[in-house]
């Protein structure tokens, strides 16, 4: 049978990953916790225990190797015989990185060095060495081989069976065994009915039967005791190899009458060919109506298993996948069938189509879209993930980063189930691991300090996850020391990135700190770079789609709030009309819209026109000038407004017409043409023109930095 | 060709068993646990069981324990797959009334000869 491996391989990465992870998980919570937790180290051991059985299995060697050793001390760990100390957390926990590693190696096609392999391995066996009972050096874990071991010569052996009574109850049958037995080379089974009790003493799952068994073999004791390897508790075996005459002759295997009575002098045999069935024959004799398994009937010699076809190989062993919770798939089946009721049906009423049945072809559409609707909505879901995915890899680093910086961090997650797709999950990965740094090395005091300024010893970093909206919000708090403004506010003139003596609000003060080029840590510390990182965490936030802020209050803590759409694939939008060109506005930006009052537009500080919107005063943007497109001039009273909110700031869209509301696919405006500002990308609508979709932020600083220049602009 | 559990709770190892028995022409059932597999085994009649030992919810040798306790189950082969340094386990499962054992790591003809061994 040839069954290709490694069209298990993708599954078995993916599982260690997932097991190593929840290594790490429980290693950190053992040590949390501070004393040893039973059900947690049994999970971190069942963990590394699956890692090398599948390791074994799918031959790499490196990572069983490697395994063994880390199983050998969570046994210990599990059997109570070693506390798993700091020391042992800390070996373990670097082992998790150092399998990682061996497995993306693997993955790659490319096996990991060794040596760093080497260097924890001698420190388990360093470790191990010093506990009692410990085990030795690890085990190389051989396939086994499954061709029986070559002798020299058929020799005749003799084999005194005699099994336990309760053999049967374990699944074993010594018929089976006999079989097996027979495919060692010529066998003869004796039975030995004399412990047969009357017929009414009987018991289906007792076996009375014993055996003298007789095998011409070419192979080794060692071949046949295997046979009985899982009996061997079970029964009295003797294996003795005996002269070719012994082989008993035609009397002893006469076929005789049973004899069901105790203690024969002379012991009734009856004569089983090979393969053997001799269970079945005392159930023939003795037993015909009992259900026991020995009454099954006798079979002939087993032929091997066709060969069949090996398994296709399945996808190529790179693709990333996606695991699904199986009511996700179920609801997709169910939304496809009720898709295919309502294809079926508009394609009946389009076979005769007449105009009175044009409601009945409306209620179809309307249906379409529902299903439509729905189906993307389903398929969008299978694509989210819990934000745990994210958040999961922080305890670690909050311990490494303690641990780096003499800093005492208590880390809060909350909020680990919000759902965010996978792509936008892969793409904010990095930005947050930059933010949680830069909290712990920059936001959080050293301790003493920390104690002078009358806080807890220990610094409180918060993650937390939730939605608002069309967004995924994700915040880092800690209860640092804040941001100093004054501070940031010199360096920011220092290096030139503001002008001396400007005027900034808090807000737009902190906002520096995400400027190329800026950092105010006095030394460059090895966690958090050298100044590069803010800029880069708010441009990869913004080419999601996101945005940043920050609120800060000196001596009391920093938040970083990170605002983001859940899926970048599809929008909801509100079309509007511009003279003869179509926008989509996304929905979450907007904040009502309305009919403009001629009388409430005021043109304050000079020629800014804001629309008096309440008790709000709104900049107003035309669009038509801001994009140049052609518009009647007659039409101005009519204008319809479009508030929008951006960077927690409104500003008033003016259009011609407000058009549906409708989901539109995003299409990369950069990756087909250029990047323009003010516009996020494109789409292509129902009647196959194409779109803008407007990037509200952008037109906001468009329409700032045009107003200056032309102030009629509105 | 038997119908034949399989319980383990690591999926490549549960994969590469069934697919090698289904390949071979067996009917595959499988279970990520010992109450799952349980559970799937009172819903029907197996003529092989194989599991795993370390599984959440309920290991392998509760999960023998419970199967032999089933009328049905009570002279059913159960294989278990251990590993090479679990000997005391495989003495716990012999005495929880375990047919035999499978030794990790084995490749497919190792399994498909093991399991041929207890073929009704």
């Amino acid at each position: 049978m040839s069954i290709d491996l490694k069209q298990f391989h993708q599954t078995f990465f993916e599982e260690s990953l997932e097991g190593l992870d929840v290594m790490e998980q429980s290693l950190l919570q053992v040590q949390n916790e501070d004393g040893d937790n039973p059900e947690l180290i049994n999970t971190i051991f069942r963990a590394a225990h699956s890692i090398k059985g599948g390791s074994g299995t799918f031959g790499f060697a490196d990572i069983a190797e490697f395994t063994h050793l880390l199983e050998t001390l969570l046994d210990e760990a599990r059997d109570g015989k070693r506390t798993l100390d700091t020391e042992a957390i800390d070996l373990l926990l670097k082992s998790t990185d150092c399998l990682r590693a061996m497995v993306a190696g693997h993955m790659a096609d490319a096996p990991a060095a060794a040596n760093i392999t080497d260097e924890l391995a001698a420190g388990f066996k360093k470790l191990l060495a010093q506990a009692p009972g410990a085990a030795g050096a690890p085990q190389a874990a051989p396939m086994p081989s499954s061709t029986p071991s070559e002798s020299s010569s058929t020799r005749v052996w003799n084999i005194s069976f005699i099994p336990n009574r309760d053999i049967l109850l374990s699944g074993n049958e010594p018929a089976r065994i006999f079989r097996e037995l027979a495919e060692l080379g010529e066998c003869l089974a004796l039975a030995d009915e004399s412990q047969l009790p009357e017929l009414n003493l009987l018991t289906p799952d007792e076996c009375f039967l014993q055996w003298q068994l007789w095998l011409r073999t070419a192979a080794a004791e060692a071949d046949i005791r295997e046979v009985f390897e899982w009996v061997i508790d079970d029964c009295t075996l003797t294996v003795r190899q005996a002269a070719d005459a012994e082989w008993p002759g035609e009397d002893a295997q006469a076929d005789t009458p049973v004899r069901a009575q105790n203690n024969s002098e002379q012991s009734a045999v009856n004569e089983v060919t090979a393969p053997a069935q001799p269970a079945a024959a005392q159930a023939t004799d003795a037993q015909a109506k009992a259900t026991s398994p020995a009454a099954s009937p006798p079979q002939g010699p087993k032929k091997a298993a066709p060969a069949a076809e090996p398994a296709q190989a399945v996808a190529s062993p790179q693709s990333s996948s996606i695991r699904v919770g199986i009511d996700k798939v179920d609801s997709l089946i169910n939304l496809v069938g009720e898709l295919v009721i309502t294809q079926s049906m508009l394609s009946e009423l389009g076979n005769d189509f007449t105009m009175d049945r044009v409601d009945r072809l409306n209620n179809g559409l309307e249906q379409l879209m529902q299903n439509t609707r729905e189906l993307q909505e389903s398929v969008m879901r299978i694509r989210m993930l819990p934000i745990s995915f994210a958040f999961n890899r922080f305890p670690r680093m909050i311990r490494d980063l303690s641990q780096k910086t003499g800093k005492q961090v208590e880390l809060k997650l909350s909020g680990e189930q919000t759902e965010l797709d996978k792509t936008v999950m892969e793409q904010i990965s990095d930005p947050l691991v930059h933010l949680v740094r830069n909290a712990v090395d920059h936001g959080l005091e050293p301790p003493a300090e920390r104690e002078q300024a009358g806080k807890a010893a220990t610094g409180n970093l918060h993650l937390n996850a939730f939605h608002q909206g069309g967004n995924i919000v994700i915040e880092i708090s800690d209860d640092g020391r804040g941001i100093n403004g004054e501070r940031v506010l010199q360096k920011a003139i220092e290096k030139g990135l503001v002008p001396e003596g400007t005027e900034l609000s808090q807000q737009q003060i902190f906002d520096l700190i995400f400027e190329p080029g800026f950092s105010t840590a006095a030394t460059v510390s090895d966690i958090s770079g050298r100044g590069v990182g803010m800029d880069v965490v708010k441009r990869n936030i913004k080419s999601l789609g996101g945005r940043i802020e920050v609120i800060s209050a000196q001596g009391k803590g920093s938040t970083f709030r990170v605002h983001l759409p859940l899926t970048l694939a599809i929008l909801d939008g509100q079309l509007v009309r511009v003279g003869g060109e179509t926008y989509v506005i996304p929905l979450v930006t907007i904040v009502e819209s309305l009919q403009m009052q001629p009388d409430s537009i005021n043109y304050v500080s000079g020629n800014i026109p804001m629309y008096r919107l309440r008790e709000d005063n709104v900049p107003l943007v035309a669009m038509n000038q801001l994009f140049d497109v052609e518009t009647d001039p007659t039409a101005v009273d009519n204008q319809l407004l479009v508030v929008v909110e951006a960077d927690g700031q409104k500003l008033g869209l003016r259009i011609d017409d407000l058009l549906a509301q409708q989901q539109v696919v995003i299409k990369s405006l950069e990756s087909n043409y250029k990047r323009i500002e003010g516009v996020s990308g494109a789409t292509i609508l129902g009647d196959g023109s194409v779109a803008l979709i407007l990037d509200v932020t952008g037109i906001m600083n468009l329409a700032l930095s045009q107003r200056g220049s032309n102030p009629r602009a509105a | 060709m038997a119908d034949i559990l399989i319980v383990d709770d690591s999926a490549s190892m549960r994969n590469m068993v069934s697919t090698t028995l289904s390949t071979a022409g067996h009917k595959v059932s499988e279970a990520d646990n010992g109450q799952n597999a349980l559970n799937t085994a009172k819903s029907g009649k197996f003529d092989i069981v194989i599991t795993d030992l370390n599984m959440p919810v309920m290991d392998g040798i509760e999960l023998v324990r419970q199967l032999r306790t089933l009328p049905s189950y009570k002279y059913t082969p159960i294989l278990l797959l251990t590993t090479e340094s679990a000997d005391d386990k495989k003495a716990q499962g012999k005495q929880a009334g375990a047919t035999g054992w499978l030794v990790k790591p084995f490749n497919p003809d190792k399994l498909l000869a093991t399991v041929d061994r207890v073929m009704p």
